[in-house]
């Protein structure tokens, strides 16, 4: 058998689901009750249930974690499953979708759930003036028909087959139609858990709701009580001293202490989140394939994962394509060699190459310690770097996406052709690197074509071809994806596979997690 | 009119000049700051259009004196307006439901006020009757002792005091949260003990600036002839500070009293975030990192206003603890 050691789990990928924590595995039966206490970051005063403005896990948590609901969900081993909807197909094309509504489902407020409320649950983020974050994933749809009480069909553009999974996205909830407003106010959704108390950027209390269809198998406690704690050394003080059973985002530096604590385990997970160097590749000197090369070979990644993640994470292979997506290919790994470095640099018909690259600690916790790492691994590959420092104030408009080569990160996204659709379509207005056809057609055409296919296997085929352009040819270099690191205490157990999409068992810990 | 009474309404109108003077300060600051609302709050997602679109919906592409003005208006109406980030949002709900900063803003203050308050009152008395020992048994052991004790304390930055007290109730010996886990309908009991640990961290703050002043207030009137004459009389030296030395030395007491009190409100930032203290100063340090400024204007005008009315509490009581100023000739 095959030895897998902590380490070499993260840096195969092969730990896909969890990775370990440092006690023993935990296999007892979940069981009912008890009360969740968490202290989660990323809370503020202007919360609200509104979805459509979450961007930080106190609401993830909160709203698609506990009291609401979406019509699919990514399971922990990071497969689709169904939410309210039960089943799905799709027409040949991709075009057109039909989604089975799950029945019997009911509102905290009584109200039963249907197709009207799927519908007006998604025109929300397509209504005159709304400002959502979800508007790409629906804005797509261009017919949304009610072909049943519990049946809804949905007919896009352009062919989509990651359609089912868009929808898991947490911005897309659903609320029960002609009480929005109301739904908005006072948090009424189906999830398992109905809001006692909510004081926005302070505190979310919420009790099981009894009749819920997920019945025995989800959300064992009865109480969940989240805790905003912005500030890292209070979170952690608050599981010391056992005032709350878990809590995210944990301070590297501070984590040995936490470790020396027999009351508590660190979990940590690899999903998609990735740090990178996007350069421009329609400006010299980055528009030569050769340049892009050398570059590719003069930056040590381990290094990088070692001293900035300070162990924390995986070594990157220049795609955005990261473990917690399906099509995840495993690729030879690209390596620090000065020497081909060199090699690369002639074959552009060059000696020496001097270029300035801009960081901030905006860009990513680190980054300018990241950029002279790069510094000096590069200059033994006669690459010459100049660290330009910029203020991390402004730091997105005026230095990402204008200078030629800087520093960035990405937080991931649950599919390939959404994170590619995103920053590497040619002409999207996130495409960091101004990757096109022009620098690669058979990328774009490969993108267009696997959107729409149906066949698992060919798209495997072919998001794996896109991933292996990308580490050869690519205009970014992605040194390192970023560890989810959170610490539960020994009172709550978790099931062996913990969600790495997003931090917290992609914020479903009061679904998932139990009293031990 | 008497004096005492004019004397509050001048003191009034030169505070709200102050006032308005701050809130220039105050606009004139967070506009200085690079970056505005829509960078701060889109990010990444900063594109060019992104910004201008946020920047039109809320007036921030107005030229800044039109929006202190517009501010102004609303102000002296008495609205303090509804913060950026809500108003970010109001299309999303027709503009219906959305909390303005005085909603935002209360709870907040009253969990502030509650903090203060418990502080003041541990640490008023146990200053003063610290500072009257201390005059008491001046020179010696004891006296010394205190001074060294308030003076480290007020020395050390004040998350590090936070940090030594977690250490000590909350991790070693757990009697006390190290979070203050405050809500509204907690009870009473309940919210006192949340409160406590932050509440100490303050008292350690402020206590060596009230002693030290009741301390050298007292033993400068002890040269005086009336309390030669009390002492030849034979009262005992405990009496002579409490009845004949204390009455005369109130006046500068009341003073620093009324700083520290000022201080236990606007100061508690720093406290507020190392507890988790759901106060108006964590409010305020991400109002600034979003430079949000309705929210950042009204948080400093309460500060700022504490301030004056504390000062001019301090005044007035200082002039009616002095009979020669309570009724002048």
């Amino acid at each position: 058998m095959m030895k897998i050691s902590r380490r070499g789990l993260l840096t195969t990928g092969a730990a896909a689901g969890v990775l370990a924590a440092s006690g023993l595995p935990l296999r007892a039966q979940a069981k009912k009750g008890g009360r969740l206490r968490a202290g989660l970051s990323g809370a503020n005063t202007s919360d609200s249930w509104d979805a459509r403005t979450h961007s930080d896990l106190f609401m993830i948590a909160s709203a698609q974690g506990s009291v609401f609901d979406s019509l699919t969900e990514i399971a922990a081993d990071g497969t689709l499953k169904g939410e309210l909807a039960e089943s799905w197909e799709a027409s040949p094309d991709a075009k057109t979708w039909t989604f089975n509504l799950r029945p019997g489902v009911t509102f905290h407020n009584g109200k039963s759930f249907g197709a009207d409320d799927v519908i007006e649950s998604l025109q929300m983020h397509v209504a005159e003036g709304a400002k959502s974050a979800a508007k790409p994933i629906v804005e797509p749809i261009v017919e949304m028909k009610k072909t049943g009480d519990l049946q809804v069909q949905l007919v896009l553009k352009d062919g989509n087959a990651d359609l089912p999974y868009l929808l898991s996205d947490y911005h897309i909830l659903m609320y029960p139609a002609g009480q929005i407003e109301e739904a908005i106010a006072k948090g009424i959704g189906t999830g398992l858990y109905q809001v006692q108390s909510f004081e926005p950027g302070v505190r979310m209390v919420a009790t099981r709701y009894a009749d819920h269809y997920k019945g025995d198998a989800a959300g064992f406690f009865d109480e969940i009580e989240y805790i905003a704690i912005n500030d890292n050394t209070a979170r952690m003080n608050a599981l010391m001293t056992g005032q709350v059973d878990a809590i995210n985002r944990i301070d590297f530096k501070t984590e040995a202490l936490l470790k020396a604590n027999p009351m508590i385990r660190i979990q940590e997970v690899t999903g998609n989140q990735h740090y990178i160097f996007p350069m421009l590749t329609d400006v010299a000197p980055f528009s030569d394939v050769n340049v892009r090369k050398a570059l590719k070979y003069g930056i040590n990644r381990q290094e990088m994962v070692d001293k900035i993640l300070q162990g924390h994470g995986k070594v990157g292979n220049d795609s955005p394509i990261g473990p917690a997506n399906q099509y995840y290919q495993e690729m030879e790994q690209l390596a620090y060699d000065p020497d081909k470095a060199k090699f690369h640099l002639k074959e552009a018909g060059l000696d020496s190459l001097d270029i300035d690259l801009s960081a901030s600690s905006a860009a990513f916790e680190g980054a300018v310690d990241a950029a002279q790492l790069f510094q000096a691994s590069a200059k033994a590959g006669g690459i010459n770097i100049n660290v330009v420092q910029e203020p991390a104030d402004g730091y997105w408009s005026n230095v990402w996406l204008k200078k030629p080569f800087c520093a960035s990160y990405w937080s991931g996204r649950a599919t390939e052709d959404w994170m590619f659709s995103t920053a590497y379509a040619e002409g999207a207005p996130w495409n960091d690197s101004h990757w096109g056809s022009e620098q690669s057609p058979r990328f774009q055409e490969l993108l267009v074509s696997a959107r729409a296919e149906l066949d698992s296997a060919k798209r495997r085929e072919q998001y794996g071809e896109m991933q292996m352009i990308l580490r050869d040819e690519g205009g970014v270099l992605v040194p390192m994806f970023a560890n989810y690191v959170q610490a539960v205490s020994s009172k709550v157990a978790n099931p062996d596979t913990v969600g790495n999409l997003w931090q917290m068992d992609n914020a479903r810990m009061a679904e998932r997690w139990w009293m031990a | 009119m008497h004096p005492v009474l004019k004397i509050i309404l001048q003191r009034l109108a030169l505070g709200l000049l102050t006032l308005f003077i701050v809130s220039i300060v105050i606009f004139t600051a967070v506009n200085m700051l690079p970056g505005d609302f829509a960078q701060a709050i889109l990010g990444q997602s900063a594109t060019p259009e992104a910004v201008a679109a946020i920047r039109r919906d809320l007036g921030l592409d107005q030229p800044y004196v039109v929006r202190y003005f517009g501010w102004l208006t609303d102000m002296l109406q008495g609205n303090l307006g509804i913060s950026y980030a809500q108003l970010n949002f109001q299309s999303n709900m027709g503009g219906q439901n959305l909390k303005t900063v005085a909603d935002q803003i209360a709870p907040r203050f009253a969990n502030t006020m509650f903090l203060a308050g418990v502080a003041a009152v541990i640490a008023v008395p146990f200053a003063v009757t610290l500072g009257v020992l201390a005059a008491l048994y001046r020179n010696s052991a004891f006296d010394k002792a205190v001074n060294v004790g308030t003076l480290t304390s007020i020395s050390s930055p004040e998350f590090f005091l936070a940090y030594i007290l977690v250490l000590f109730l909350a991790v070693l010996n757990p009697l006390l949260p190290s979070i203050a886990n405050i809500y509204q309908g907690i009870s009473l009991a309940d919210r006192l003990t949340a409160t406590l640990l932050p509440a100490l961290t303050l008292t350690l703050v402020v206590t060596a600036h009230m002693m030290r002043m009741t301390r050298a207030a007292i033993i400068n009137l002890l040269a005086s002839p009336y309390i030669e004459m009390a002492r030849l009389k034979g009262v005992s030296p405990f009496r002579i500070i409490v009845k004949h030395a204390l009455p005369n030395a109130w006046a500068p007491i009341i003073n620093v009293i009324a700083l520290n009190l000022a201080y236990l409100i606007t100061g508690v930032v720093v406290v507020e975030v190392v507890f988790n203290y759901p106060g108006i100063g964590q409010l305020f340090v991400d109002a600034v990192k979003n430079r949000d400024i309705p929210v950042v204007q009204a948080c400093c005008l309460i500060f700022a206003a504490a301030y004056i009315l504390l000062n001019l509490a301090a005044d007035i009581l200082s002039m009616l603890a002095n009979p020669r100023l309570r009724h002048p000739k």
